[in-house]
C-alpha cells in the first residue's frame, strides 16, 4: 500500500496592531451514537416521533428506576476510539453531571469524567495534497443527551419533549492541536467523515446529531510550540467556549470572529475572561451565555446505580477483527492500485458509499477511466439532481459495462457519453442499448485508411508540419474522426496516423 | 389460641397448607387489626381490596398444591416501595398523590410468590431518619410503652411504620429497607428481627432510592426463620438494577440447623463506646455467652476504623441523596408549587422543593449539595470514599482471619420518646446509627435479633454481621440466638 507522508500546515495568523498572533483550537465534538435504544433504557432513538413517544420510565427519571446500559452502544464507543486509533480502556465508569434544567429529568447527565472508555488517539486532517495536521484525540467518553425544552410555543408556558433524553451521545475531546478556522472545519469533516465509514455515528450536523463545541485562543508566534514541548497550557492565552455549533460555515465563522475579539481586548490592555459563549448567526458574533458567577457547579461524583464499566480485550479483539477499511486506508490504496490522483482520492473516499460503488466500477478495468467516469459524469449529473449515490439510477454494473464497450473500442467516447444518458433515464443493459441505439464504432480500417490516405494527399503542408512537429498529427485525427461521423475509434485512428506519417 | 394476625409466617404457612384456614381469612383478620390499629398510624395507604383479591388467588393455589413458601401470608410494604395503582410517596409531601405504573421488583417477587399486600406502611421522608419522625404522615408510634409510663415511643426509623406494624400483629411481616440502619434499629426498638441483606442481594429496581450505593431492601418479621423465609421470596439477580449480583439464592430456611459449633465470633473492641448505657453492655455480654453455650468461638477482634464510620455515612448518603432527589423538580410528578405571576423556572424549581421537602430531607440535601461542590470534593466526599474502603477492608481481614460472624449490639439505647431527639441537635440523632451504618459502608449483610428487656420494659436488640452472601450462616447464628434468648415478649395492647 502507499504509503502517504504529509507536511503539517502553517497555523492561521492574524496581524495585530504589534505583531502578529496565532490561533489555538481544541474541540469537543458530541456525536449521537448510531443505536436503535438509548444508553440505559430500551426506549427507541427515532427521530420524528410524536413528541414525549420514545420515552422510559428511566428516562423519564420515575422514581425507583434504574439505569441499564445499552451494550450496543458501549461497542460503537470502542469501534469509534479503534477508529480513532485510540487507547480502549478496558475497565472504564460512569459518572454523574449534576445541574437542574427541566429537559434533564434526573437532575443529571450521566457521563464519563473519571474514566472514560476511550483514550488518546489521533486524527489526519488533511488540508492539501500532501499538507495534514495530526490532531491529537484526549479521550471519547459517553454520556445522555439531555430533552428539548421549547420556550417560543406559548406565551407563559414551556414545554419539554424527552424522547432524546437519554440518547447515546460520544464526546470526542481533542487537544488543542488545531490551529486555524478552516483547519477546525476540516477537522469536524474529517472526523464526521471516519464515524460514517465506522458506523458509529451519521454525521447529521442539520439534526445536531454532531455537534461541536469550540475552545479558541490567540497567543504570539512561539508560544505554542512551548506549549507543545512542554504540554504546559499557560504558554497559551485564555480560551473560551463556543457551545453547540452544527454548521462547519458557523464554525469557521465564529472562531474567526472570537480570535478578533480576543486579539482587540488584549491589545486594548484588558484580559480575556474564561467563558462560555455563543455564535449568533444572524449577527456574526459571538456573546457570553453565562458568565463565571453563574457557572455550574457539576458536582461530578461516580454514578452509584452502575458498576465500573469492565470489558474484555477479546471483545475488543473481536470488534477490531470487524473494521471497515478507513478513509485514510482507502484513499492510499485507491491511489496505489488505480493510480489515482490525490484530488480524486479525496472525491472517491469522502462517503464510504461513493468509494464503494467506484471500487465496484474500477474493479478489473482502468482505475483513472473509471475515476473519471464516476467523479465526473455520475456526480456530476447527481449532485445536479440532488441525488445520493444510493439512489443512482446507473449502477456499478452498469457503467462498468459501458466502460468495457468503450475500452473494447466498441463504442467512441462521444458515444458513451450519449449511452450514460440514455442508462440514467432508461436503465437496461448498456451492451443492448448501444445495440438499440445503433452505437456502433467504425472499426473497420479499410474506411479509415481510405479517409486518411484522401486527407494526406490533399494536404502535402500538413504532413511537413506534423513530421517536425508531432503534436500536430492530432489535425489528422481530428479530421478523419470528422469524415467518419465520430464513429471510428480514436485509438485506431491515431494509430494509424502514426503509421502513415511515420511518426 | 391467638389470633392470626399475630401468626409467624412459618406458622401461617402450614395453617394454609394444611388447610386449616384460608388466606382470606388470615388476611381479614389482618385488615381488623390494621382498622383497630390507627393509633399507630403505621398503615397510612390501606389496599383491603388488593389484599382479598390476593388472597383469593392465593387460596386458589393453595387448594391448587401449588403454593410457595409465602403463599397467601398477609404483608405490610413500606412507602419507599413503588407499587402498581398504589400510592408510592417515600412519606414525602413531594410525591403527593404519586402512583406509579410500575410494580417494584421485589413486590413483583412478592406477589408472583402468592404474597398478599395489606397496605403501604410509613417511614421516615425518603428514608431518611432513625425515629420516623420525619413523615409526611405524621409520626408512627411504636406499639411498646415504658412500664407504668404512656409517653409516646418511636418505633426507630426509617422503617418504623413496618416495625410498628409487625411489633403490633398488623400484619405477618414487612419489607423494610435499610441504609444506614433503617431495617435494624427499628427492628431493634420494637423487638422483632430485622435483616439487611448483602448489597446486590436484593433489587432496589422500583424502590425509591435515597442513597444508591447502600440501599438495601430486606424483610422485617416476627423471628428469624420468618426471615429466612421471607428473604428468599425477596432474592435474586435483577437485570433491570446494574448493581444487582448474579448470584444463586441458597435456601436460607435450610440454613437454620441451630449448630454453631466451632464457628468463630468476632467481638469488635471498636464497638465499646462510651456513654452507652450499661444495660446495653449486658445485653451484649449476654449475648456473648449464648452463643458460647451454643458451642461457638468467642474471640476479640479489631475493626480500627470503625470511629470514622459514621462520619463517613453522614457524608455519602446525603452527596447521593442529594443527587438522587434531584428529579423532583415539579415537573412531571407529584407536587408542584403554585407560582406567581412572572416567576420562572428557578422560582418553580425553589418554591416546589421548598414546600415538598420536609426539613430533614432539605438539610441532607443540602449537606451532600456541600460535600460535592467544587473545592470541597476531596475533603468531604473522596475522604469519605476512602475511609469507606478501609472499613471494607477492615471486615475482610477480619473474615479471612476465620471469624464467621460479628456480635455487635443493635443500638446505643432502646427506644426513645417521639419528640425527645428530633427537636435536639440532628447529630444526636445520627448517632442511632452508630453499630449499624459500618454494614452498609462495607455492604454486607447484618441481622437485629431482639434478645432481652431493658429496666424501662422496652426491648433490645443485638446485632450480627456475616460475611457476603454468607446470609444463610448469618441467619444460622441469628436463629440459635433467639433460641437461646427466648424472647418471647410482646406490647400490651392499648390502642
Amino acid at each position: 500500500m502507499l504509503d502517504l507522508t504529509y507536511t503539517a500546515p502553517k497555523p492561521k495568523v492574524i496581524a495585530g496592531a504589534k505583531h502578529d498572533w496565532e490561533l489555538v483550537i481544541g474541540m469537543e465534538i458530541h456525536a449521537q451514537v448510531s443505536s436503535n435504544a438509548k444508553l440505559f433504557s430500551g426506549a427507541s432513538t427515532q427521530v420524528g416521533a410524536e413528541p414525549n413517544s420514545n420515552v422510559a420510565f428511566v428516562d423519564a427519571a420515575m422514581p425507583g428506576m434504574l439505569p441499564v446500559i445499552n451494550e450496543f452502544c458501549i461497542e460503537q464507543a470502542v469501534r469509534s476510539g479503534l477508529g480513532l486509533k485510540a487507547q480502549i480502556n478496558l475497565v472504564s465508569a460512569f459518572d454523574r453531571k449534576n445541574y437542574f434544567y427541566p429537559d434533564l429529568p434526573q437532575g443529571y447527565q450521566i457521563s464519563q469524567l473519571y474514566h472514560p472508555i476511550v483514550g488518546e488517539g489521533e486524527v489526519l486532517v488533511e488540508l492539501a495534497p500532501g499538507v495534514a495536521r495530526r490532531v491529537r484525540i484526549e479521550r471519547i467518553h459517553l454520556e445522555q443527551d439531555a430533552g428539548k425544552s421549547i420556550h417560543d410555543m406559548d406565551p407563559t408556558m414551556s414545554f419539554v419533549d424527552f424522547n432524546r433524553t437519554g440518547v447515546a451521545l460520544m464526546e470526542i475531546v481533542s487537544r488543542p492541536d488545531i490551529r486555524g478556522p478552516e483547519e477546525a472545519a476540516a477537522y469536524v469533516s474529517k472526523l464526521r467523515q471516519i464515524l460514517r465509514y465506522l458506523g458509529t455515528c451519521d454525521g447529521d450536523m442539520q439534526h445536531g446529531n454532531l455537534r461541536a463545541d469550540v475552545n479558541v485562543s490567540v497567543c504570539k508566534p512561539g508560544q505554542y510550540e512551548k506549549y507543545q514541548e512542554t504540554q504546559d497550557f499557560s504558554h497559551l492565552g485564555t480560551r473560551c467556549e463556543i457551545k453547540n455549533m452544527n454548521s462547519l460555515r458557523f464554525i469557521q465563522a465564529a472562531i474567526d470572529y472570537e480570535a478578533r475579539r480576543q486579539i482587540a481586548i488584549i491589545e486594548d490592555g484588558g484580559s480575556v475572561m474564561q467563558e462560555t459563549r455563543l455564535y449568533d448567526p444572524d449577527k456574526g458574533e459571538t456573546r457570553s451565555m453565562r458568565s463565571k458567577e453563574e457557572a455550574h457547579d457539576y458536582r461530578y461524583f461516580p454514578c452509584p446505580d452502575l458498576l465500573p464499566l469492565e470489558i474484555e480485550q477479546a471483545w475488543v479483539d473481536q470488534i477490531a477483527a470487524t473494521m471497515p477499511e478507513l478513509p485514510d486506508a482507502k484513499k492510499a490504496r485507491f491511489m496505489g492500485d488505480f493510480g489515482l490522483t490525490d484530488y480524486d482520492a479525496n472525491v472517491l473516499t469522502a462517503e464510504v458509499d461513493s468509494a464503494a460503488f467506484f471500487e465496484a466500477v474500477a474493479q478489473g478495468r482502468d482505475g483513472k477511466i473509471a475515476a473519471n467516469w464516476v467523479i465526473n459524469e455520475l456526480f456530476g449529473r447527481l449532485n445536479k439532481e440532488g441525488r445520493a449515490i444510493a439512489d443512482s439510477p446507473v449502477s456499478a454494473a452498469q457503467l462498468g459495462g459501458m466502460l468495457d464497450l468503450l475500452a473494447k473500442g466498441e463504442i467512441t467516447g462521444k458515444m458513451a457519453k450519449d449511452l450514460f444518458e440514455i442508462l440514467w433515464t432508461e436503465g437496461g443493459d448498456p451492451a443492448e442499448q448501444a445495440a438499440k441505439h445503433g452505437m456502433k464504432a467504425v472499426t473497420d480500417t479499410g474506411a479509415i485508411e481510405k479517409a486518411l490516405d484522401e486527407l494526406i494527399a490533399a494536404n502535402p503542408d500538413q504532413v511537413e508540419k506534423a513530421k517536425v512537429n508531432a503534436k500536430l498529427a492530432g489535425w489528422f485525427t481530428g479530421q478523419v474522426l470528422k469524415a467518419t461521423g465520430g464513429k471510428a475509434n480514436p485509438a485506431v485512428v491515431n494509430a494509424m496516423v502514426a503509421q502513415k506519417l511515420g511518426l | 389460641m391467638t389470633t392470626p394476625n399475630s401468626w409467624t409466617i412459618a406458622a401461617a404457612r402450614e395453617a394454609l397448607r394444611k388447610g386449616e384456614i384460608s388466606a382470606v381469612d388470615l388476611t381479614m383478620s389482618c385488615l381488623t387489626a390494621i382498622d383497630a390499629g390507627d393509633g399507630l398510624n403505621a398503615f397510612v395507604h390501606k389496599t383491603p381490596e388488593i389484599a382479598l383479591e390476593q388472597a383469593r388467588a392465593a387460596d386458589a393455589r393453595l387448594k391448587a398444591g401449588d403454593a410457595p413458601a409465602m403463599c397467601g401470608i398477609p404483608l405490610g410494604i413500606k412507602d419507599l416501595f413503588c407499587t402498581k395503582g398504589v400510592p408510592s410517596q417515600a412519606a414525602s409531601n413531594i410525591l403527593k398523590g404519586f402512583k406509579p405504573e410500575y410494580e417494584s421488583t421485589v413486590t413483583t417477587k412478592l406477589f408472583d410468590a402468592g404474597a398478599v399486600m395489606l397496605g403501604k406502611l410509613s417511614m421516615d421522608e425518603f428514608a431518611m431518619g432513625s425515629s420516623n419522625e420525619t413523615a409526611c404522615y405524621g409520626n408512627v408510634v411504636s406499639p411498646w410503652r415504658r412500664k407504668g409510663d404512656t409517653t409516646a415511643l418511636t418505633p426507630g426509623g426509617s422503617s418504623g411504620g413496618s416495625a410498628s406494624a409487625v411489633a403490633a400483629d398488623l400484619c405477618l411481616a414487612a419489607t423494610g429497607t435499610d441504609t444506614g440502619g433503617s431495617i435494624r434499629q427499628p427492628a431493634a426498638f420494637t423487638g422483632i428481627t430485622g435483616i439487611k441483606p448483602t448489597y446486590g442481594r436484593v433489587s432496589r429496581w422500583g424502590v425509591v432510592a435515597f442513597a444508591s450505593s447502600l440501599d438495601q431492601a430486606g424483610p422485617m418479621t416476627k423471628s428469624v426463620r420468618d426471615a429466612a423465609i421471607f428473604l428468599n421470596a425477596m432474592s435474586g439477580h435483577d437485570p433491570k438494577d446494574s448493581t444487582s449480583a448474579d448470584i444463586a439464592v441458597p435456601d436460607f430456611e435450610a440454613a437454620l440447623t441451630g449448630d454453631i459449633r466451632g464457628k468463630k465470633i468476632g467481638i469488635p473492641r471498636e464497638y465499646r463506646l462510651d456513654g452507652i448505657p450499661a444495660e446495653i453492655d449486658a445485653l451484649w455480654q449476654q449475648g456473648i455467652e449464648m452463643l458460647r453455650d451454643a458451642g461457638a468461638e468467642i474471640v476479640d477482634i479489631s475493626l480500627p476504623h470503625t470511629k470514622y464510620a459514621l462520619p463517613a455515612y453522614y457524608v455519602i448518603a446525603p452527596a447521593e441523596a442529594s443527587s438522587n432527589l434531584a428529579r423532583y423538580d415539579g415537573v412531571r410528578y407529584g407536587h408542584r408549587a403554585k407560582l406567581a405571576q412572572g416567576d420562572g423556572i428557578t422560582e418553580m424549581y425553589e418554591k416546589t422543593r421548598a414546600e415538598g421537602f420536609g426539613k430533614e430531607v432539605q438539610r441532607r440535601i443540602m449537606v451532600g449539595t456541600y460535600v460535592l461542590s467544587a473545592g470541597f470534593y476531596d475533603a468531604y466526599y473522596n475522604r469519605a470514599r476512602k475511609v469507606r474502603a478501609l472499613i471494607k477492608r477492615d471486615f475482610e481481614q477480619v473474615f479471612a482471619a476465620g471469624i464467621d460472624a460479628i456480635l455487635t449490639p443493635a443500638t446505643p439505647s432502646s427506644a426513645f420518646g417521639l419528640g425527645e431527639i428530633a427537636s435536639a441537635d440532628p447529630v444526636e440523632m445520627y448517632l442511632n446509627d452508630v453499630f449499624t451504618v459500618t454494614v452498609n459502608l462495607a455492604g454486607l449483610p447484618g441481622i437485629s435479633v431482639p434478645v432481652g428487656l431493658d429496666a424501662k420494659g422496652l426491648p433490645l436488640g443485638l446485632q450480627l454481621i456475616g460475611k457476603p452472601w454468607e446470609e444463610g450462616d448469618l441467619l444460622n447464628h441469628a436463629y440459635v440466638l433467639e433460641r437461646a434468648a427466648g424472647f418471647v415478649s410482646k406490647p400490651e395492647k392499648w390502642w
